[in-house]
C-alpha cells in the first residue's frame, strides 16, 4: 500500500442530474489515506447522492471517480466492494431473515479478500466481536434494535476488509451512550489504517472526529478544510443560518 | 463450502433412498407407481425452491423446463434411438441453456413482473410446440414399441425409469443442499433479502441469478425426460401444464420455502392428500353427489391460502423457528 499521505479517493468534477434536478454540481474532493473525512451539509444537499456516485450505485452524469489509483467511474457497486470500498446505509438494510453471523459472513465472503466460506465465518466472528455483537450472533438480523442494526451494518462493511469505508449517518437515531460507543468503534477502525468518509449530522461528533470536513449545499461544495476552518467559514455559517441553533452548535463543537 | 456436508445431508439422502428402495425389494408395483410420482414431485418442488426459496424469484411457470427436457429427450429417443439416460441429460443441458438465455432479460424483472414473465414463457412455449411440426405439433409424439426393445421391453423400461427417477431426485436434493450451504448460496440468500444491499456487499446479482435459474432448470428437465420416456407419449398440454407448476409452488410453500427438507415434505403431503381425494368415494347429499376426485385443486388453493396467511415459513420453516434446536439438523 502507498504512503500515508497518498490520495486514496479522488472525485473530479462530478455532477449528477436527476431530470431537472442537479443533485451534484461539479464536486471535487480528494481523500488521503488513513484520514477521517467528514461530509456535512443541510438536508437534501446531495451527501448521500455523492456516496452513491462514489460506490457505483449511480453513474455520474459528468466527471470521474478515482479509487486507489484507478479510474472506477461507471463500475458497479460489487466491483468497488471487491476493490476495497465498503459502505453502510443511512437507513439500515439488514438481511432480515439471516442471522447476524450470516449477515457479516456475506460481507467477508464477497469482499476484497474473496474468502471461502469457512474463513469468512472466522473473520465474521472476529468483526462481530470488534463491534460488540457477539451475544447476538445467532439472532435474526430483523430482531435487532436500531443501535444493534447500525453496528451490524458496520460489521458487515468491515468484514469485507475495506481500504475505504463510507459511513452514512451511523450515529443518527442513537442515544448518547450508543453514540459514544459508536465513536469508539469508528476510532478503532481508523487505528486499523482504514480510511473513513463519514456523512454526519451530529456536529460535535464530526468536528471532533474528522481530520478534514467537506461542506455541500444544494449539490455544490461550499467549503473544505479542518474542523476549525469550517466552523469559522462565512459561507458555511450562511448555509446553516436557516437554523441558527445548528450554526451555534457548530462553533461549540470546534471550540 | 464446508469440507464435508454434515450428517443431516447424508441422513436426508438415506431416508429418501430407503423409502424409494421399498418397492424394489418387495416388488409392489402400485407402490412403485406412487413413489415414482412422489419422487418426481419432490424433484419439481426442490428445483423450484432453488430459484424461489433461496433467491426469492417466484418462477411460476417453472414447468416449462420439465416440458422442454421431455421434448428434447423424447425427440432423441424416438428419432435416433438414443438411450434414455444420455437423452435425458441432453434434455437437461438444453433446458439449462434455454434458462441461461431467457434468464438474462427476464431476471432483471423483480417481484410480480418476474412471476408473470415466467408464466408467459411457459404459455408461449406451449403455443410454439402446438405448431412446431418436427416435434409433432398439437398431437405431440409417441413411441414406436420398438423404442423399448433397447431396454428389453416396456416392463424393464418402466423399472429403469424408476431407478433413473430415484437418482435424479437424490441429485436434486443434494444440489439443493450443497447450493444452500455454499458461499454461492449465501450470496443467493443475500439477494433474496435485499438485492441492492447484496450488490454493495460485493455480490454480482445478475450473474448469480442467471446461474441459479440454469441450475434450477436442469433437474426438472431430467425428470421430464424420464417421465415422458415412461409415458411413451408427449404432447404440449401435458408437457407445459401450468396447473402442475402451481401445484409445485404449493408444495414448496407448504413444506417451507428456502429449506432443503421443506419441498420434500410438501411434495409428499400434497401427493397423499390428492391421492386420498381421488380415491375417496363420492359423497351423497340427497340428490347431489360430490365427487372428491376433482377436489384436490380446491384443497391446494385452501392449503396455499392457509400457509401464506398463518404459517408463512411452511412446516419445516415453522419447526425451525419454533424449536431453534432443530436448526442443527433440519435444513
Amino acid at each position: 500500500m502507498s504512503t500515508a499521505t497518498s490520495i486514496i479517493l479522488e472525485v473530479e468534477n462530478v455532477s449528477k442530474r436527476f431530470g431537472g434536478l442537479l443533485a451534484l454540481d461539479k464536486v471535487n474532493l480528494g481523500v488521503k489515506q488513513g484520514e477521517i473525512f467528514g461530509i456535512i451539509g443541510p438536508n437534501g444537499a446531495g451527501k448521500t447522492t455523492l456516496f452513491n456516485v462514489i460506490n457505483g450505485v449511480y453513474a455520474p452524469t459528468e466527471g470521474r471517480v478515482k479509487f486507489n489509483g484507478q479510474d472506477v467511474t461507471g463500475l458497479q457497486p460489487f466491483h468497488l466492494c471487491r476493490r476495497g470500498l465498503a459502505r453502510t446505509y443511512q437507513v439500515v438494510r439488514p438481511l432480515g431473515e439471516l442471522t447476524v453471523r450470516e449477515n457479516v459472513t456475506v460481507g467477508a465472503c464477497f469482499g476484497r479478500e474473496n474468502l471461502p466460506l469457512e474463513e469468512a465465518e472466522r473473520v465474521a466472528d472476529e468483526v462481530i466481536d470488534f463491534v460488540g455483537l457477539t451475544e447476538r450472533k445467532d439472532m435474526l438480523a430483523s430482531k435487532l434494535n436500531v443501535a444493534q442494526k447500525k453496528r451490524l451494518e458496520m460489521a458487515r462493511a468491515l468484514a469485507a476488509r475495506p481500504i475505504l469505508v463510507l459511513l452514512d449517518e451511523v450515529l443518527a437515531g442513537l442515544n448518547p451512550q450508543e453514540v459514544a460507543d459508536m465513536l469508539f468503534v469508528v476510532r478503532k477502525i481508523r487505528e486499523q489504517g482504514v480510511t473513513i468518509i463519514m456523512i454526519e449530522h451530529l456536529m460535535h461528533a464530526v468536528m471532533n472526529l474528522s481530520d478534514r470536513v467537506f461542506v455541500l449545499d444544494y449539490g455544490a461544495q461550499i467549503a473544505e478544510g479542518t474542523p476549525k476552518e469550517i466552523s469559522n467559514h462565512p459561507r458555511v455559517i450562511e448555509a446553516y443560518l436557516g437554523d441558527p441553533k445548528v450554526a451555534e452548535r457548530f462553533l461549540e463543537g470546534a471550540a | 463450502m464446508r469440507t464435508l456436508p454434515n450428517i443431516s445431508f447424508w441422513l436426508l439422502l438415506l431416508v429418501v433412498l430407503g423409502v424409494a428402495a421399498i418397492p424394489v425389494i418387495n416388488g409392489d408395483a402400485t407402490l412403485r407407481e406412487n413413489l415414482f410420482t412422489i419422487l418426481m414431485l419432490v424433484t419439481l418442488a426442490s428445483s423450484i425452491n432453488i430459484i424461489m426459496g433461496y433467491t426469492g424469484y417466484v418462477s411460476f411457470g417453472h414447468i416449462v423446463f420439465f416440458g422442454l427436457g421431455g421434448y428434447f429427450a423424447f425427440y432423441l429417443m424416438q428419432n435416433f434411438g438414443v438411450h434414455v439416460i444420455p437423452a435425458a441429460l441432453v434434455g437437461g443441458v438444453g433446458a439449462s441453456l434455454v434458462a441461461l438465455l431467457l434468464g438474462v432479460p427476464v431476471l432483471r424483472l423483480r417481484g410480480a413482473y418476474f412471476a408473470l414473465a415466467t408464466i408467459g414463457i411457459n404459455e408461449a412455449m406451449r403455443a410454439f410446440m402446438n405448431n412446431f411440426e418436427p416435434f409433432g405439433g398439437a398431437l405431440g409424439m409417441f413411441f414406436n414399441f420398438s423404442v423399448y426393445d433397447l431396454y428389453g421391453g416396456a416392463k424393464n423400461a418402466g423399472q429403469l425409469a424408476y431407478y433413473a427417477m430415484i437418482v435424479v431426485t437424490l441429485a436434486t436434493i443434494a444440489a439443493s443442499f450443497l447450493v444452500k450451504k455454499s458461499k454461492f448460496g449465501l450470496g443467493l440468500l443475500a439477494i433474496r433479502e435485499d438485492q441492492d444491499a447484496a450488490q454493495v456487499l460485493g455480490i454480482n446479482p445478475a450473474r448469480a441469478k442467471v446461474m441459479t435459474y440454469a441450475i434450477s432448470a436442469f433437474f426438472p428437465a431430467l425428470a421430464g425426460g424420464i417421465y415422458f420416456f415412461k409415458n411413451g407419449i408427449i404432447e404440449p398440454g401435458i408437457a407445459f401444464d401450468l396447473q402442475r407448476s402451481i401445484e409445485s409452488l404449493v408444495m414448496v410453500m407448504l413444506g417451507g420455502y428456502g429449506t432443503v427438507t421443506g419441498p420434500i415434505v410438501g411434495a409428499l403431503v400434497f401427493d397423499r392428500i390428492r391421492s386420498a381425494l381421488i380415491t375417496a368415494p363420492p359423497i351423497e347429499l340427497g340428490s347431489f353427489s360430490i365427487n372428491l376426485s376433482n377436489f384436490h385443486l380446491v384443497v391446494a388453493g385452501v392449503l396455499l391460502l392457509l400457509v401464506v396467511l398463518f404459517v408463512t415459513a411452511g412446516v419445516i420453516g415453522w419447526l425451525r423457528q419454533t424449536f431453534p434446536a432443530t436448526r442443527r439438523f433440519l435444513e
